[in-house]
């Protein structure tokens, strides 16, 4: 798969941190994120449930409710402009029409009271400068190309006239209705079957090819990745503990946990009689979290640094980081000792 | 599997649901076929695999075997007991042996129990009967809960702790608990780790194995995760629409699939390899799965099979044995043996409701 290197870069995640004020502490839901997001690229988030793979995104959109929850740090940079610095309403020139969103649950995200054409229509109204019937056009258009038969009388139907699979078509026509470059999909095909979920799939896939969309895939499944994404972030506890290429990412992984993640999926190929590889205990609490790896209890090659300090982010390959001691040289593990202890 | 014993048998189960009409007189209009008509053994020791999409029946079909719904026709039979027709002291007795794990942790645990009470509720049930081996003191019971708890994993200290105190995977294992408390021959296992993540569910799965090997108890168990069932399973029954398409051995299933809808099921399923995964051919099914409020009379997977025929659209075909264990539901295998006829007869409900529409509209021509 070609590199996406030499491509512009759309949007920069610089040391993005979101806690969350709870009665039982600071909740660190996103806690110093960092990527890059080049043209047409498809990045994928990785990670288990409460890693702050969805915070992540939603704080790109600075969708995050406040309170609980605040953006305290770092930068958000679509194009030279950072998003974190702009005007509410300059941000809605942006939510939904460059950067749109579409959501795990197909059945909430819809509302249940308006017909599709009603709420695509105010969509592609309130970004573009269209009539209603110009607007009426281009979404049986978009509704056309995801694949919904007969979209000029569907449009007019409402959301519980449509399968799950089918308000999802919807969602992603929805999103893409006004030319955005950035789509993000969180959990898009999770409450889907299979089957389905093959079809969302490949709609996105195919889309995203034919309009240069840029795709940020939040999943928590490995598979699904390994066939879609160009570049993929693993998180741990609101961190992003190793990014590589999909094929580097696969064929060698650096960090224990993205190790153990790809062992612990049962393989269709595999034997029946070997035990799967489970990382053993649980993820952990991200309230109060002490400046360590949160990996540590659970890792299977753990050394003393590692209940010391947080591993630096180093490069090991062409586009390929992780933050884990064991990549490190004995120096800055001493270092990182004794600089601990002061 | 040498010397097998048959456990539990099902014969052309059927677990239609009524739809009423709405207003005041819930006047029956149709019925849901959730599971129509299916038929399997089930051996000592072994894992049975049911797969299929939402909606097939799978849970269905293991909540028609515990008895939780009457079934509407068909026979569970249970070391020769049909669980469908016996009575409540019968049934009392035999549900000893069969038990459910249930797929949402959070909602399968009652919040107010603590979690020795929890493990301990089927026990007392049975004990206060007298349905145990012998009668246990309190004592005794309470040191059961515990050697529970070690076995499942879960610190023996924490038996006073509510359910919230946690997490998703935790509470499986007190499910898994609750469900080993009586010793039972069966487990029937509804999804167990699809709300669980993938180190989880890892965990979980490695436990039950080693609870099968442990105690030798047979499972049922459901997923729609392909990658778990082979992992998990010895056989393997796909399911579409109330329908068994598809039975084999696991490593047959994955290795040579004959049915259409299996072929597409499992190349639809994501392999965690980047190389593999651009490189395969997709079967991408087209549509929905339909809605099985329908009479059919043809294969149940016409509407969206690519290898259709003229003969499917007009009889449902009967389980054909390809030998070796492997049975499929498709006419594509009409030259091999039938192992079991197909049965498409409507239930009593049915015609009775038939007869009354009849009559309906005989009446409005009149």
């Amino acid at each position: 798969m070609s590199s996406f290197k030499d491509k512009e870069i759309l949007l920069e995640v610089k040391d993005l941190r979101t806690y969350f004020k709870t009665d039982n502490g600071i909740l660190k839901a996103v806690d110093g994120v960092s990527f890059v997001v080049h043209e047409g690229e498809t990045v994928g988030l990785v990670g288990e449930s409460g890693c702050g793979k969805s915070v992540t995104n939603l704080s790109i959109m600075r969708l995050v409710p406040s309170p609980p929850g605040k953006i305290v740090g770092g930068e958000v940079i679509y194009r030279g402009t950072d998003i974190m610095k702009l005007s509410e309403k300059e941000l809605r020139g942006i939510r939904g029409n460059k950067i749109s969103m579409i959501f795990q649950d197909p059945m909430t995200s819809l509302n249940p009271y308006l017909r599709i054409s009603t709420q695509m229509i105010e969509t592609i109204r309130l970004h573009q400068d269209m009539t209603k019937a110009q607007a009426r056009e281009r979404a049986i258009t978009m509704l056309k190309l995801v694949g919904i038969p007969s979209a000029e009388t569907r449009i007019d139907c409402y959301p519980h006239q449509f399968s799950g699979g089918m308000r999802q078509r919807v969602m992603i026509a929805m999103a893409l209705s006004c030319n955005a470059d950035l789509l993000i999909a969180d959990e898009p095909t999770t409450a889907l079957d299979v089957t389905i979920q093959a079809q969302i799939l490949e709609l996105i896939k195919k889309i995203s090819a034919e309009l240069k969309t840029a795709v940020i895939l939040i999943t928590h499944d490995l598979g699904v990745v390994a066939g879609m994404c160009d570049k993929v972030c693993v998180m741990y506890a609101g961190r992003i503990v190793e990014s590589a290429l999909t094929d580097e990412l696969y064929s060698n992984p650096a960090h224990p946990y993205t190790r153990g993640l790809i062992a612990s999926v049962p393989k269709m190929d595999g034997n029946r009689e070997e035990r799967l590889f489970s990382i053993e205990g649980q993820p952990p609490n991200v309230i109060d979290l002490p400046p360590c790896c949160p990996f540590h209890p659970r890792c299977d090659r753990t050394c003393e640094v590692c209940r010391h300090a947080y591993p630096p982010v180093k490069q090991i390959g062409e586009d390929h980081y992780v933050a884990c001691w064991l990549n490190c040289s004995e120096e800055e593990r001493q270092e990182a000792m004794n600089g601990g202890d002061k | 599997m040498e010397d097998r014993q048959i456990i539990l048998q099902v014969k052309n189960l059927r677990q239609h649901f009524p739809i009423d009409g709405g207003g005041l007189l819930k006047k029956t209009v149709g019925y849901i076929r959730a599971v129509d008509g299916i038929s399997f053994d089930v051996y000592k020791g072994e894992t049975v695999g049911i797969v299929g999409e939402s909606g097939c029946g799978k849970s269905t079909t293991v909540r028609s075997i515990a008895q939780l719904y009457k079934p509407t026709t068909g026979e569970v039979l249970f070391h020769g007991v049909d669980l469908c027709k016996a009575d409540k002291d019968t049934l009392l007795k035999e549900r000893r042996n069969i038990q459910m794990i249930f797929q949402d942790p959070y909602a399968s645990l009652d919040p107010r129990m603590t979690v020795r009470n929890i493990i301990m509720e089927p026990l007392k049930v049975y004990n206060s009967r007298g349905l145990l081996e012998k009668k246990y003191t309190d004592d005794e019971l309470d040191e059961r809960v515990k050697d529970l708890m070690e076995k499942v994993g879960i610190n023996k200290a924490f038996v006073n702790r509510y359910p919230h105190e946690f997490s998703g995977g935790q509470r499986q294992r007190i499910g898994i608990a609750r469900a080993l408390a009586l010793r039972p021959e069966i487990i029937l296992a509804d999804e167990p780790v699809s709300a669980l993540d993938v180190s989880i569910q890892a965990q979980i799965l490695n436990l039950i194995s080693d609870i099968q090997k442990e105690m030798g108890v047979t499972f049922i168990f459901i997923a729609h995760d392909l990658g778990v069932i082979q992992h998990i399973s010895h056989r393997v029954i796909v399911m579409y629409l109330g329908k068994i398409m598809e039975v084999a051995g696991s490593d047959e299933l994955y290795s040579r699939p004959l049915h259409p809808y299996t072929e597409a099921l499992l190349s639809a399923a994501p392999i965690p390899d980047p190389k593999v995964e651009r490189n395969r051919q997709r079967i991408v099914l087209e549509g929905d799965v339909p809605s099985p409020d329908k009479e059919r009379h043809c294969c149940y997977f016409y509407d969206r099979c690519s290898k259709r025929m003229d003969k499917c659209a007009h009889c449902v075909p009967p389980m054909f044995d390809c030998g070796n264990g492997h049975k499929v539901a498709c006419f594509l295998y009409d030259d091999k043996p039938v192992a079991e006829p197909a049965d498409d007869q409507p239930t009593e409900g049915e015609l009775k409701l038939k007869e009354k529409q009849e009559k309906r509209q005989g009446k409005a021509k009149a």
